[in-house]
């Protein structure tokens, strides 16, 4: 453990930027958990009579059509944005992990059954996937959730399938198998914990793309309806206004989703650095 | 008597350092021989004793990281270590060449052995274009590759690994080069192959007088091939000999342990005495004799900078105490 | 040559069976009633139990697959509800919109991408080394519609370089005699400069938003790539052997480092095929894109169904290329040593 924080010292030392990722990172939750307390305006009040006004001292992020105030609206859109993608990664993660791993320890009609699944999931390409599953399921956010967290799925199983399949003959595991314990046991035990670091990587750098990914299909109007506010779906309302010039609805939401992806991203590389330095791009 | 020959490479005082995160390694440290023209001459010692990066510096085909901070390498009135790139790449693959360990690896693994052989041919060669092909599958014949004319567009990944390195034998003897160094050239290959490349490389080489530089842990091999011998430890140079003088008077307790180390087919597996301690971190302080925390022979007088001792005319020993 | 496609295309049918069964399923897992999405809002009940009839949905699930499997093979994608034509005409008429748009934003972006990866590789620590980790780590954290309404505001709004985001071409000059139905082409072929000029200006920012999106996983790969190539052993040999620079850098290095760039190739063709819905959005391209949102928001599924076979075709189609241009460049993925 000491080795590992070493370690992390060393790597933090080496890429002052991932230090800054986990600051923001850390910022976002907090925004999230704490947002809806500490922002001045309630995000949902309108008030027409300050509509479509620049960023001013009253209001840091200015106001939208409708006179809400823009920095609330963001703020508060973090909890949403944030609860979707790390629930839609959480289960990909859940259910591709465990999919990958049995299908690599097992072999066989299990390990091919599987595979086709996943093939048929990458043979879209993913985001028109995900719109044809809210499409199919219904507008809703919990559909988003379940079609952003199917087309991650492929990611978490073939990597928990390529770990397994790598260990899968290692001396441990025969030592346990000899003591006694049995197929699912190995599996939960022993296979699956060594597998995990790679996997954080992989979390990590997919929670920005779920993000982006959840706020691409509110954008087109899936998932999320007015007047909720959610980064993607205040970048479509802002679209509407960018041809007459006033940028601020559509640019502050638009940053937010931008960093917090970015945020994501250096995260996961720094984890990867820091697990497996010989991966480095 | 007439004035000793002028060596074909004369290496004086090369120093190499590596730039790590964890410090700078001195590689190599005033490494110094010769090779005259035609001679065979061995370079051996234990794996990480600096002798592939005595090879790559004098081709510059060193690590980005690296840097030669002193010394020559005067081929041929050139000096390899401050040429320009320009004159160093005539050089290359034309006077002076070089082949490799893994040969498999060592050849671009898409494109045909032959046209690899072309492209040096194309770039040094002074052959008509038209004749080139003639000419690459002449050079694969002449290193015994069966059926040459096919073999011409093989991939590496078609051929074994004995096939792989008569390939690159070929490709570095395209232009026939005054000084070949083979580094490691039978390593990875089974013993009845190397026989036979070492075989090859030994009768292509008396053909045009071509030198050799071998470079190698292994020394029995050494010994069978080299007309001298050049012992390597932690980046130094120890000794230098005619390879019988060395094999029967070593005069380095290094050199000693080395060839007690070495299996004869008489000896039994027990009587191989293995070398105390291992090679010492390059990093940082080094004592003037890398050896002395693993020399049995050490005393104060040892702590004083590094010596060359002439034992004997042509014999070479760093050493305060030689045997 | 020909038995690697052959080969390739057999393996790609699973594929595109999967993708026809999928499809299939999402259609019959339409929260309510199908039949009364198919029919529309404002249907009456015998009109819902006609279409119910027509697509078969009083049947049982594999005889309905049956029918599903022989429209499609008769390329029958059923009626838009709010065109009134069939799904199939409507697709064929918009394709080449959505066609030309991702073919030009992929040519910008292989034309950026790859020489800065090269060159960041080469010149490692130089400013075009930070120029290309900046890129690439930007490209993948903005959203593209981000970028896309970002591009208008400055180079329309601000500029005024752009014209106004309103689809293919300004609306009072019409489009040219259509020959591939790609409005780029035939105006090439047309040989009109000012009708040339006038589709490029409409094309310029959405084919560069598509770009600057595809541009970072390419950059990226090719970087590392070409990084990785330049420290293996072959090259050594070859500036061994005295080879010369460009021979080395092009021939050796580049050559060996589009192998990972190909492979890569797939997820990107992913990502630009969904980017391609966005981008349709925010420039009003009329692509099969905006064609599927369109129907999307007033329920009319059978638009959406066909536009999601249509796309997955396409991928499976794109990667089957990927395959064999691969094949073509590695010699060991064609011949069995």
């Amino acid at each position: 453990m000491t080795a590992l924080l070493r370690h992390g010292r060393y790597v933090l030392g080496e890429n002052p930027v991932t230090g800054l990722a986990f600051a923001l990172f850390v910022l976002l939750v907090v925004l999230a958990a704490a947002g809806p307390g500490l922002v001045p305006y309630d995000p949902l009040a309108s008030n027409t009579a300050e509509a479509l006004k620049p960023p001013s001292r009253a209001h840091w992020f200015g106001t939208d059509q409708l006179g809400r105030d823009l920095l609330s609206r963001v703020v508060v859109a973090t909890r949403l944005d944030l609860t979707i993608s790390i629930c839609a990664v959480m289960i990909a993660f859940a259910v591709g992990s465990a999919a990958g791993v049995t299908g690599g320890f097992y072999g066989g009609w299990t390990d091919r059954l599987i595979g086709r699944v996943l093939d048929t999931i990458m043979a879209f390409p993913l985001f028109v996937l995900a719109m044809g599953i809210v499409a199919a399921l219904g507008n809703t956010v919990a559909n988003i959730v379940y079609a952003t967290a199917i087309i991650n799925v492929p990611f978490y199983a073939r990597l928990a399938r390529s770990e397994v399949m790598v260990r899968r003959e290692a001396g441990f595991i025969e030592a346990a198998r000899l003591a006694g314990n049995r197929g699912p046991r190995i599996l939960a035990m022993h296979l699956f914990p060594n597998c995990l670091p790679p996997m954080m990587v992989q979390i990590s750098l997919n929670l920005g793309w779920a993000i982006l990914n959840a706020a691409g299909l509110s954008f087109i109007g899936l998932g999320v309806r007015p007047p909720t506010p959610e980064w993607g779906i205040m970048v479509a309302e802002g679209a509407a206004f960018i041809v007459s010039g006033e940028w601020w609805i559509g640019l502050f939401p638009g940053a937010a989703l931008m960093l917090a992806v970015f945020c994501f991203n250096l995260l996961g590389d720094g984890l990867r650095d820091l697990i497996d330095p010989r991966r480095r791009t | 008597m007439s004035d000793p020959p002028i060596p074909l490479l004369a290496v004086q005082d090369l120093s190499v350092e590596f730039r790590t995160r964890a410090g700078v390694v001195h590689a190599l440290d005033r490494v110094s021989f010769d090779v005259q023209r035609g001679e065979t001459v061995g370079v051996v010692g234990e794996s990480g004793s600096g002798k592939s990066v005595t090879a790559f510096a004098l081709l510059r085909i060193l690590d980005p990281s690296a840097r030669i901070s002193e010394g020559r390498a005067v081929f041929g009135g050139l000096d390899l270590v401050t040429a320009t790139e320009h004159d160093l790449g005539l050089q290359r693959g034309r006077e002076l060449s070089m082949i490799f360990q893994n040969p498999r690896t060592a050849l671009n693994p898409i494109r045909p052995v032959g046209r690899q052989i072309a492209d040096v041919l194309l770039r040094h060669g002074n052959v008509a274009r038209a004749q080139v092909r003639r000419r690459a599958v002449e050079l694969l014949a002449q290193v015994q590759i069966p059926d040459p004319e096919r073999r011409y567009a093989a991939y590496p990944f078609q051929l074994s690994g004995g096939m792989c390195q008569r390939v690159m034998i070929a490709l570095a003897l395209a232009c026939s080069p005054s000084l070949l160094i083979a580094d490691e050239p039978t390593t990875g290959l089974d013993v009845t192959t190397q026989a036979a490349i070492m075989d090859l490389i030994r009768e292509l080489a008396e053909r045009t007088n071509m030198a050799t530089l071998l470079i190698t842990h292994d020394l029995a091999l050494a010994a069978e091939q080299c007309d001298r011998i050049v012992v390597m430890h932690a980046g130094h140079v120890v000794e230098v000999a005619p390879a019988e003088a060395l094999f029967e008077t070593p005069r380095h307790p290094y050199t000693a342990k080395l060839v007690a180390a070495t299996p004869h087919a008489a000896e039994r597996l027990a009587d191989l005495a293995a070398i105390p301690g291992g090679l010492p971190d390059l990093r940082g302080e080094l004592p003037p004799c890398r050896y002395r925390f693993r020399c049995e022979r050490y005393a104060p007088l040892c702590d004083g900078p590094l010596p060359r001792v002439e034992v004997l005319p042509g014999h070479m020993v760093a050493c305060w105490k030689p045997l | 040559m020909l038995r690697l496609i052959g080969r390739r295309l057999l393996a790609a049918a699973p594929g595109l069976a999967g993708v026809i069964a999928v499809t299939f399923l999402l259609t019959r897992a339409l929260p309510g009633d199908p039949a009364a999405f198919f029919a529309g809002p404002a249907a009456t009940r015998e009109a819902i139990e006609e279409i119910r009839r027509s697509l078969g949905l009083d049947k049982n699930l594999t005889v309905q697959f049956g029918l599903y499997v022989r429209d499609l093979t008769r390329g029958d994608l059923g009626k838009s509800l709010t065109t009134g034509q069939p799904v199939r005409s409507d697709l064929i008429s918009r394709l080449p919109a959505s066609l030309e748009l991702t073919a030009c934003g992929l040519l910008l972006a292989v034309a950026v991408a790859l020489p800065l990866g090269v060159l960041a590789a080469t010149r490692p620590g130089s400013w075009v080394d930070h120029l290309c980790r900046m890129l690439t780590t930007a490209g993948v954290s903005l959203p593209i519609f981000f970028t896309g309404l970002l591009l208008v505001y400055i180079f329309y709004f601000l500029l005024g370089w752009a014209p106004a985001p309103l689809g293919r071409l300004d609306a009072f000059i019409s489009p040219p005699r259509s020959i591939t139905g790609f409005f780029l082409v035939d105006a090439v072929l047309g040989g009109d400069f000012g009708e040339i000029r006038a589709i490029l200006r409409q094309l310029a920012l959405p084919a560069i938003t598509l770009g600057l999106f595809a541009m970072a996983p390419i950059a990226r790969m090719t970087r590392a790539a070409m990084l990785g190539v330049l420290s293996s052993d072959f090259i050594r040999t070859a500036r061994a052997s005295g080879l010369d620079r460009r021979t080395v850098l092009v021939t050796y290095a580049f050559r060996n480092a589009m192998l990972p760039v190909v492979t890569t190739l797939g997820m990107v063709f992913s990502f630009l095929l969904g980017a391609n819905v966005l981008v349709e959005k925010v420039f009003a391209w009329p692509g099969i894109g905006s064609y599927a949102l369109e129907a999307l928001i007033v329920s009319d599924y059978a638009p959406v169904q066909g536009f999601i076979l249509t796309m997955a075709s396409l991928y499976v189609l794109l990667n089957l290329l990927i395959d064999v241009l691969y094949g073509v460049i590695d010699p060991r993925a064609r011949i069995e040593a």
